[in-house]
């Protein structure tokens, strides 16, 4: 067996793979924030906080009505989701004509209460949420073990995003999100029910959030805090790919997942900072970020 | 002809935020005609297209299309009844291909062009159906902003100065296009301070100033009252 | 949808008379000397300082237009600054806060010339992202002794004089250096340069074609701003005798947001009232675990929703109307 300056490979690519998941999770809340900002504008604080809830409401069908995994990937992003499109009718709907810097405070706020919410009635102790049985085990790839569900993870979330992409680059939907980026009123006078889209985008992108809550479910544990610190590596991810392309927001999050988990590799003190640290240097270097206009 | 209008403007008022710009438009556009609204920079004719098509958030007055009251519609509802809107600045999606600016506004009552027949009368849009929007000449673009609704079954277009900064063969082409438009019965208001353009290819004009419709001609009192009217234009 | 041009920026239109505001001084100076023979002067004193806290914020998202969502990394990393000079090289209570303070603005600097050319949204992302980065130092720096903190900071002595173990000697102290905190930014506001920050944050566009240099009156607003943030944060640490995590991490940042917001941002003083009912707030709430965080939360949604001038704002509002009427 070669080694890698003084790593054993099993830990390299151990680590890398480790990145390549954590990757997965920026890459899809990263994709739903860009989403909502193409359109909303706004920056979405409580997209951890969803996040969380994705991952509860897996561990609560599990609890109280005995749907497994499988069918939380389907009702979890539906919950979330749903959960949304009610708080883009009631309140951000409201929003639109301020500062853009209001609806980021009263997503902020919301996530500080749905966060608050899930600790008083849930604990801070975090609930284990099993693997599914057929995804368990460990498959032996010569340099590394790979944990089957953390294959799956990256798999999962990998076709999520280039669906996510085919739907918008491909499709009349797709055209319509685009353009309405670029300028809603006039779309909304060729008879576009603009509105209404704006809220099932809304709906959409955190219902990505919901996803990729469950699918972390059996990783990281189930716990009301869960989405709070992510939340924040995935501002970094974002402020570096710019928020510019759908594409963008993508290649970064999984680039800037294995970055990490190399910096753990190499220099495990600075694995925290390291996305921050990436952060900054870009903004010395190219201020709009990776993919983003100036 | 039917005897009521397709377009009925009554006593139009509003503006942006504090600024009122409209105070009491009102004309009428017949089933088939060509009708222009002329008038120097911000006499108010831009800011009536808008309240036609719902973009301008304060309005107020009576906008009757087809005998549907649309003031207080939101422009998606009037953009159904069947407007099509080519706004000043065209509007093209810089980030969609010519193709997809072109199949974009959804067909929302039968009657429209198909897209071979529009793509028969701008050959361009056909070389150029792969390119960016970004990518086209001010010319170009027009004619994809024009283009575009005319599959959607739109029976009234709104054409904001479709001449603006064009060059004079651009300008005759789009002239020619109006005309074949207005031959296979579509109606159309038009947005214009070139009169010299406007009474080649329109019906009647309606002149504007501060807001409001000050006076009125046909095409066959051009000619004779054609000094009075370039007085009031100021040109 | 589309973005609104011309919505109104965060804070604009600060309304102030003067004579009003003396009147205010001498009854606030009056009230600060009767507190502490009502109330229990450490709770007073961890509220000065807030209130310090959210007037040297504010003065960036009030005046300067731009929301940081990274203050508590200038307000802990100072906390840690003092606490540590106190305690392990023995330097006297002022020169420790001095030190704190300037460690701070420093941070303040690093801060601002990342983040300045930025606007809105990305500033706050960006500012929300380095205070992270700060804080995972903290947690791992070996002189911030992680999860403990540092603790037993000694209170000492005033210019070698004043012996700062008595509460209420230290809360005139602090007294003094909260209030005169306060009165530097208020005559930042008002000063020729504090007029350039409000016709920056009103519109950018013009102020540059006046000449004015946009980055630079914003970064001296910046380091300003975190140089009192870090003033606040150096000198609570004498309060409670240490300096831990809970003063560096993304949730004080947030809580000092609402304290501004709550307050009024549009105002000098309002933040520091709004610090206040925060403080007041999370004093009666602390045993009730989460809801702390959820009532926050909600007053949040709450002040965004239906209150965006806060209380400040609205009294303001109130004086004007029954003005009006007699």
């Amino acid at each position: 067996m070669f080694e890698l300056i003084g790593i054993p490979p099993q830990a390299f690519f151990g680590q890398v793979m480790l990145g390549l998941i954590n990757g997965a999770f920026y890459a899809m809340l990263s994709l739903g924030l860009a989403l909502i900002f193409g359109l909303l504008r706004i920056i979405n604080f409580a997209h951890g906080a969803l996040y969380m809830i994705g991952a509860f409401v897996a561990w609560l069908i599990l609890q109280y009505s005995g749907i497994g995994y499988w069918g939380a990937l389907i009702v979890a992003p539906i919950v979330v989701g749903a959960l949304g499109i009610a708080i883009e009718v009631l309140f951000i709907r409201r929003l639109y004509e301020l500062d853009h810097l209001y609806s980021l405070l009263f997503t902020f706020g919301l996530a500080l209460v749905l966060e608050g919410l899930f600790r008083e009635f849930f604990g801070s102790t975090a609930h284990p949420y099993p693997i599914p049985a057929e995804l368990t085990g460990v498959q032996n790839l010569g340099l590394m073990f790979l944990p089957i569900y953390r294959g799956w993870v990256v798999v999962a979330s990998i076709v999520v995003c280039l669906l996510t992409w085919f739907l918008l680059e491909r499709t009349r939907l797709g055209s319509y999100l685009r353009a309405a980026t670029e300028n809603a009123p006039l779309l909304q006078t060729f008879g576009v029910n603009v509105p209404r889209m704006v809220t099932l985008t809304y709906g959409f992108g955190v219902g990505l959030a919901g996803l990729a809550g469950v699918l972390a479910a059996p990783i990281y544990q189930v716990k009301p805090t869960m989405g709070a610190d992510l939340m924040i590596v995935v501002f970094a991810v974002v402020v570096i790919g710019g928020m510019g392309s759908i594409g963008g927001a993508i290649f970064t999050g999984f680039l800037l997942g294995v970055v990490e988990g190399l910096t753990k590799v190499f220099y495990p003190e600075a694995s925290t900072t390291v996305i921050f640290v990436v952060m900054a240097l870009v903004l010395l270097m190219k201020p709009a970020g990776l993919f983003g206009k100036a | 002809m039917t005897s009521s209008p397709l377009l009925s403007v009554r006593n139009l008022t509003g503006g942006y935020g504090d600024t009122q710009v409209l105070f009491g438009m009102a004309f009428d556009v017949n089933e088939g005609e060509v009708v222009t609204l002329l008038g120097r920079n911000g006499a108010g004719k831009t800011s009536t297209m808008k309240a036609i098509t719902g973009l301008l958030s304060k309005r107020s007055g009576s906008i009757d299309f087809e005998g549907s009251e649309t003031i207080s519609l939101a422009p998606h509802h009037i953009g159904r009844l069947g407007l099509g809107y080519c706004p000043e600045e065209r509007g093209i999606y810089g980030g969609l291909s010519v193709m997809e600016n072109l199949l974009l506004p959804p067909v929302i009552r039968s009657g429209g062009l198909t897209t071979e027949q529009v793509l028969e009368l701008f050959p361009r849009l056909r070389e150029r159906a792969r390119s960016k929007g970004t990518n086209l000449s001010g010319g170009e673009q027009q004619m994809l902003a024009i283009a575009r609704i005319l599959r959607t079954g739109a029976r009234l277009l709104l054409l904001d100065e479709p001449t603006e900064g064009l060059a004079p063969v651009i300008v005759q082409q789009i002239g020619e296009i109006i005309s074949k438009l207005r031959d296979r019965g579509y109606t159309i208001l038009l947005v214009e301070q070139n009169f010299r353009f406007a009474s080649t290819v329109a019906d009647r004009h309606y002149v504007v100033e501060h807001g409001q419709v000050i006076d009125s001609l046909t095409a066959a009192e051009v000619t004779s009252r054609q000094s009075h009217i370039q007085q009031l234009l100021g040109v | 949808m589309s973005p609104n041009a011309s919505a109104p920026a965060l804070g604009a239109t600060p309304p102030t008379t003067s004579t009003a505001k003396l009147a205010l001084l001498i009854v606030a100076c009056a009230v600060l000397a009767a507190a502490p023979f009502i109330l229990y002067p450490v709770f007073l004193m961890n509220a000065l300082l807030f209130m310090l806290f959210a007037c040297a914020f504010n003065l960036m998202l009030g005046f300067g237009g731009l929301l940081s969502f990274g203050h508590a990394a200038f307000f802990g990393m100072a906390a840690y600054i003092a606490g540590h000079s106190a305690k392990v090289w023995g330097l006297p209570f002022e020169v420790s806060v001095l030190l704190g303070t300037a460690g701070g603005a420093a941070l303040g600097l690093v801060f601002g010339l990342l983040a300045i050319r930025r606007q809105g949204i990305y500033f706050a992302m960006i500012t929300l992202a380095l205070s992270q980065m700060v804080y995972f130092f903290a947690l791992q720096a070996p002189f911030t002794h992680g999860e403990d903190g540092i603790q037993s900071i000694p209170r000492g002595l005033l210019f070698g004089l004043i012996d700062l173990e008595n509460d209420r000697v230290l809360y005139a102290v602090i007294a003094i250096i909260a209030v005169g905190g306060m009165l530097i930014i208020d005559r930042v506001v008002h000063s020729p340069f504090g007029q350039v920050l409000k016709a920056i944050r009103d519109n950018e566009p013009r102020a540059t074609s006046l000449g004015y240099d946009i980055d630079r009156h914003k970064l001296i607003a910046f380091v300003l701003s975190a140089a009192l943030s870090g003033m606040a944060g150096a000198t609570k640490v004498f309060v409670f005798r240490i300096a831990t995590l809970s003063d560096i991490t993304w949730h004080l940042s947030g809580e000092v947001v609402l304290m501004a917001l709550l307050g009024g941002v549009a105002t000098v003083w309002g933040p520091a009232l709004g610090a206040l009912i925060v403080i007041v707030m999370q004093h009666y709430l602390a045993s009730f675990g989460a809801w702390v965080t959820i009532i926050q939360g909600i007053t949040f949604m709450a002040c965004v929703l239906l209150f965006r001038e806060g209380v400040a704002g609205v009294f303001i509002k109130v004086v004007n109307r029954v003005r009006g009427a007699s």
